[in-house]
């Protein structure tokens, strides 16, 4: 077992060497410009590409010409929202979304309302999970666009992408889900779960960095969205620029391994993401954050209340994790994410991101469980909150000096 | 960001952890910060006769940095008198931790917790407590 482990394949994940392999020749021999049509350098780049187009198209469901590529999932989440509001912006000004949405959505959406949109951001559950009423009270007939995440990338939690699709439609507004923790990871399809625009990444699903696409549904109905970029009209014009080939022909062989092993994988990794959190919940005052039900099968969120996250990150130094602690960022605040949970703030301090992955071995999980364990019990001991928990003394009986 | 070897010494073996009897009037207890903030310290200073700090301990609930800067506090403070530990500054311990912008916070924890264990001390036994002249947050 080499060390340092690798936990956080929410954030990233290694590049499969198939994937690699694949990509390999589109670097030299393979090198054309798949916009030039009148020579086989040409030709063959654009076959490279136009086969990870049908890729990427088969692993969600989608007709390849539905098919946009971008240079990852922040450009999709930006030009889907931004594109569809100027777009549609006869028609309505109001885009609904959820708290618990990543910045790239929350951001553009932030820069929809400065262009003189409407922007509803809906509260979720304790569990995470959007309130299907709460969503079609917030409907008007001015919405023109929903966007819920399918797959939270702290807690894993699913959402009810169906439903959800369902309700956009009923109200005559498009659905767009920023799905780059769910594709690859469990069965997404366009038209069962009635999406019209579909933001993912390669590099969550064990291809290269830099590449996303987003899905652009065709029929039923045609969506179409306003380019954010303007230039030589690549992409049915909605997205210009010269493709990057070898990172698209990376994302197709990635989509490919995904549709294939992820049946299999789905199983393994939930059995050994249960068994971490089985152990770990066995220690004192931790707690899942999130749904465990409707949930990702390679994440668990875990919070061990009265040690701080970035210490206990610290702590567990042969294991790379990530925390909602605010110390890992410079902002101070801890995660949003899970303060809309209604979790405390310390409890949001003291929580840890595993993330599993295709590479992740039950000898790691072992060691993970071993190490964060004792890093947990090490830090209790270090801790005064955990010695006035231990005391019987009511933490919020103390007045704290809030710095 | 990586931190430095001295933070990483003192959080990986932290000096003087543990716990002094805080009703005992030779000893002075600080304990600032707040759980929902990310950091608390507590910080215990044993004083003899003659205004020595016999003894330090701590406890942190804390970043890695928050931890060093009371273990490296604790070992400053023995053998200080409480006059001298009163001068220890914050940014003695950004120095001494090589801390970085985003963690100077915790050193000014550190800093006042030790002022409130003086300070605590100083009440208990019938003097008045020192206001600090700074103000940091």
């Amino acid at each position: 077992m080499k060390l340092p482990i690798y936990l956080d394949n929410n954030a990233t994940t290694p590049m499969d060497p198939r994937v690699l392999e694949a990509m390999l020749p589109y670097f030299n021999e393979k090198f054309g410009n798949a916009a030039s049509r009148n020579h086989p350098f040409g030709w063959v780049a654009e076959e490279g590409v136009d086969y990870a187009r049908e890729q990427v198209a088969k692993l969600i469901g989608a007709s390849e010409k539905e098919i946009i590529f971008t240079s990852g999932a922040t450009e999709s989440d930006n030009l889907a929202i931004k594109g569809v509001f100027e777009m549609y912006k006869e028609k309505g000004n109001h885009i609904i979304t959820t708290v618990t949405e990543h910045k790239a959505v929350l951001d553009a959406c932030k820069h929809v309302e400065k262009l003189g949109g409407k922007v509803t951001y809906l509260p979720v559950k304790e569990d995470g999970i959007l309130d299907l009423e709460v969503l079609e009270k917030a409907m008007t007939n001015d919405t023109i666009l929903v966007s819920v995440m399918y797959g939270n990338n702290e807690i894993g939690v699913i959402q009810p992408i169906k439903e959800i699709s369902a309700i956009a439609h009923k109200y005559g507004a498009l659905f767009m889900t920023d799905a780059v923790q769910a594709v690859g990871k469990i069965p997404v399809d366009v038209n069962k779960d009635g999406i019209d625009l579909l933001a993912l990444s390669a590099h969550k699903i064990y291809g290269p960095k830099g590449v996303g696409a987003l899905y652009v549904r065709r029929k039923g109905p045609r969506v179409k969205v306003t380019a954010q970029m303007d230039g030589g009209g690549h992409e049915r014009g909605m997205r210009s620029g010269t493709l990057n080939v070898p990172g698209i022909v990376g994302l197709g062989k990635a989509c490919e391994l995904c549709g294939q092993e992820m049946e299999s994988e789905a199983k393994r990794l939930s059995a050994m993401r249960d068994r971490l959190q089985t152990a770990l919940t066995v220690l004192e005052e931790s707690y899942v954050n999130g749904n465990v039900e409707h949930r990702l099968p390679h994440v668990a969120n875990i919070s061990f209340k009265y040690v701080e996250g970035e210490g206990l990150m610290m702590a567990m130094k042969d294991l790379a994790v990530s925390s909602g602690s605010a110390c890992t960022s410079a902002s101070l605040e801890p995660s949003y994410v899970l303060k809309s949970l209604g979790l405390s703030d310390d409890l949001a301090h003291s929580s840890i991101r595993f993330g599993l992955g295709r590479f992740t071995t039950d000898e790691e999980v072992d060691y993970a469980i071993e190490v964060t364990k004792k890093s947990v019990t090490h830090l209790r001991e270090l801790s005064p909150l955990w010695e006035m928990f231990k005391e019987g003394i009511d933490l919020n009986s103390i007045e704290w000096a809030e710095h | 960001m990586a931190y430095s070897d001295k933070v990483i010494d003192h959080y990986t073996n932290p000096r003087n952890v543990g716990t002094l009897d805080k009703s005992s009037h030779k000893v002075g207890t600080g304990l600032v910060g707040a759980p929902e903030c990310g950091d608390v310290m507590r910080l215990q200073i044993q004083v003899d006769d003659n205004n020595v700090i016999t003894d330090a301990k701590f406890k942190t609930f804390g970043c890695g940095s928050a931890i060093a800067s009371s273990s490296l506090a604790t070992e400053w403070l023995k053998g200080k008198s409480i006059d001298d530990a009163m001068k220890i500054d914050n940014m003695d311990i950004v120095e001494e931790l090589a801390l970085p912008p985003v963690k100077i916070h915790c050193s000014v924890l550190a800093e006042d917790a030790i002022k409130a264990a003086i300070n605590d001390f100083r009440v208990k036994n019938g003097l008045a407590p020192i206001e600090s002249e700074k103000v940091h947050h």
